[in-house]
């Protein structure tokens, strides 16, 4: 296995609050990796700076072994093309249709001709499970289940190698979470992707995870689920405390992980 | 090079090697687009060299659909790259849609525009006149009762829209007076009237220009912050949310703003009033060395009782205009940045609109009164 993603010692300060204090990431090629931690734990933060979007007070971030704040211009716009992002509330943009959404990073990376633009973006909606006609609609006549779609096939548009998710199944029904969670595993397997996800869905993290990390005073604690769910920390025994994770840890338990081919049939 | 072509009779061999990445559609489209494909009946496929990501594949899937088309067979020796089979997957799930073409507009689509622009213009006026009379009910409820009023909105209100703008309306009324002034010595020094000079810049600041300009100033500044400010409002679902917890986003967010400019506009013109006669005074003393005394005198015996009261009964009207068009905009948007784009330009532009409409009424008004 190589290493996709290296996140070395990260420390973020807003003012006088610490947010980040010397945390450590690690992300394998072809793992699903959630992103745990409470509410202003740094999740979002986190990703941000994973993402180039802002500078950690310290610490490097490394892509395939290579320093983020190292590259240039050209290098970061390559790097930009090879992973693909969805934000938590889609932030589809409003002012198009959902396949000229798609099409927007094509048309800045790619030098296709129209005829393959169109093939594509609807080749990826279609993959995103969306009908056909969604691709003509604007983002506020979706409903929020078609919004996380539409802006997975947004982050799939340039067939990224890592795809990172801000809590993709956040404020969806149980029925649709589960849609949602198995559409990416399916791609997970399909186009052999490495998923870094920052998700509260207990249910979400059992079905997809193959590692977790947890986000606590600064620090990141990450491992397999198996032994995450075993790990004496006080806040990750609350976490997976309650009734729904004790079964679902138990099951796992008698199942080991052989995580994502496991949880989905076919 | 993604693909190596040999040609042998009506027989095809492709070699494709290379990573078939997205990065690199755009050169291996033109090399598959370059494929002679004419008087071949079978082509056979290599793709052991060759990866493939979802991008590169639907190329691939695109040429092999076009050579079926032309009557060639095409086969994989040994496997086929995995994200084919992916792809007709995904293919398979829908029948193909056809792409919706608009009709071309007939000679006959010309009426129909007509049409439903005259409705759509129509509902438009009454949208307006039904929002105007919400307003203008919600503020005078909000009059007879003081205590539901929101003072603490009401003096944002005024300093947002009024202490900040007193610079530029100072500005714009001395400049206002310097072309008054200006314009008129040229052509008044010509029959040596230079005198009525004093008349021009008196009466044209305090009846009109004092009060219109300060209008069209407010209109660009506040209109359309309001028009922004609602429509930022209404796509963040804050609207929604003041209606669900049962306030009343008329009485809480535009009544608010509208009695601020309405107090506010009649100040600033106050403003602009005064520095207009101060700017004239000044330039008639450097321009015609007009002693100040006489320019008084002449200003006193210009000014009728009711000029200054011609242009200052305007201000609350345009401040209204100005307002209603600004909050009714703000609260029209719907689902899109672009819409809120659209509709704050529409908001300034209507209150500038109506402001000069609304100024010209009252020309014809005061002069069938004679005022």
């Amino acid at each position: 296995m190589t290493t996709l993603l290296e996140a070395d010692g990260i420390v973020t300060r807003f003012g006088t609050q610490t947010v980040h204090d010397g945390l450590d990431m690690r992300v394998e090629q072809g793992e699903v990796f959630g992103v745990i931690g409470g509410s202003g734990a740094g999740k979002s933060v986190l990703l941000r700076t994973i993402l180039g979007l802002r500078r950690p007070s310290a610490g490097t971030v490394r892509f395939l072994g290579r320093d983020l704040h190292s590259l240039d211009r050209n290098e970061l716009r390559q790097l930009k093309a090879s992973y693909g992002v969805t934000f938590q509330q889609g932030a589809l943009f409003s002012a198009l249709t959902v396949q000229e959404n798609v099409q927007l990073p094509m048309i800045e990376h790619l030098q296709l001709s129209q005829r393959s633009l169109d093939e594509l973006a609807l080749l990826k909606v279609r993959l995103v499970g969306l009908p056909l006609e969604a691709a003509q609609k604007f983002p506020s006549q979706l409903s929020g289940g078609m919004i996380k779609r539409a802006a997975l096939a947004r982050a799939l548009a340039l067939d990224p190698v890592l795809l990172f998710l801000d809590e993709p199944t956040t404020g969806l029904d149980p029925i649709s979470a589960a849609a949602f969670d198995e559409l990416l595993i399916y791609l997970q397997r399909e186009l052999k992707l490495t998923v870094v996800m920052i998700t509260h869905d207990l249910d979400t993290i059992f079905r997809t995870c193959s590692r977790v990390g947890v986000i606590i005073d600064g620090r990141m604690i990450s491992g397999t689920l198996a032994e995450i769910v075993q790990d004496p920390n006080p806040w990750i025994r609350a976490y997976f405390g309650g009734e729904r994770a004790r079964v679902r840890a138990a099951a796992l338990q008698a199942a080991p992980p052989g995580a994502i081919g496991a949880t989905h049939g076919a | 090079m993604f693909i190596r072509a040999r040609r042998r009779a009506e027989q095809l061999d492709l070699d494709l090697t290379g990573s078939w990445r997205a990065a690199e559609a755009a050169a291996i489209e033109s090399e598959l687009a370059g494929i002679e494909l004419a008087g071949a009946r079978q082509a056979t496929l290599s793709a052991a060299d060759a990866s493939f990501d979802l991008s590169g594949a639907w190329l691939l899937h695109d040429f092999l659909q076009r050579a079926r088309l032309a009557g060639i067979t095409a086969q994989f020796e040994g496997t086929e790259p995995s994200a084919l089979a992916l792809i007709e997957r995904t293919y398979s799930g829908e029948m193909p849609v056809e792409v919706r073409h608009e009709p071309s507009p007939g000679p006959e689509s010309a009426v129909e525009d007509l049409g439903r622009r005259t409705v759509r213009g129509w509902h438009g006026l009454l949208l307006a006149l039904d929002f105007g009379g919400r307003v203008s009910l919600s503020a005078l409820h909000g009059l007879m009762h003081p205590r539901q009023l929101r003072p603490i909105a009401i003096a944002r209100h005024i300093y947002d829209t009024g202490i900040t703008a007193i610079p530029i309306v100072s500005v714009v009324g001395f400049l206002i007076s310097v072309i008054l002034a200006y314009m008129g010595a040229q052509e008044l020094r010509r029959f040596g009237a230079d005198i009525f000079v004093v008349d021009l810049v008196t009466i044209g600041v305090l009846r009109e220009l004092g009060v219109l300009l300060t209008a069209i100033i407010l209109a660009g500044r506040s209109g359309s912050a309001f028009a922004a400010e609602l429509g930022a409002m209404q796509l963040n679902e804050e609207i929604d949310a003041l209606n669900a917890i049962g306030v009343d986003p008329i009485a809480a967010l535009v009544v608010p703003r509208l009695l601020a400019l309405m107090l506010v506009l009649p100040l600033l013109t106050i403003a602009a009033d005064v520095i207009g006669l101060v700017g004239g005074a000044l330039l008639c003393h450097e321009l015609l060395d007009m002693p100040v005394l006489q320019y008084l005198n002449r200003a006193q015996s210009a000014i009728a009782d009711t000029t200054f009261w011609v242009g200052m009964i305007k201000a609350p009207v345009f401040a209204a205009l100005i307002a209603v068009a600004g909050c009714a905009c703000g609260l029209r948007v719907r689902g899109s940045s672009r819409e809120l784009g659209r509709l704050t330009t529409l908001a300034v532009v209507a209150s500038i609109f109506g402001v000069i409409v609304a100024d010209a009424l009252f020309a014809v008004v005061f002069m069938r009164l004679d005022i």
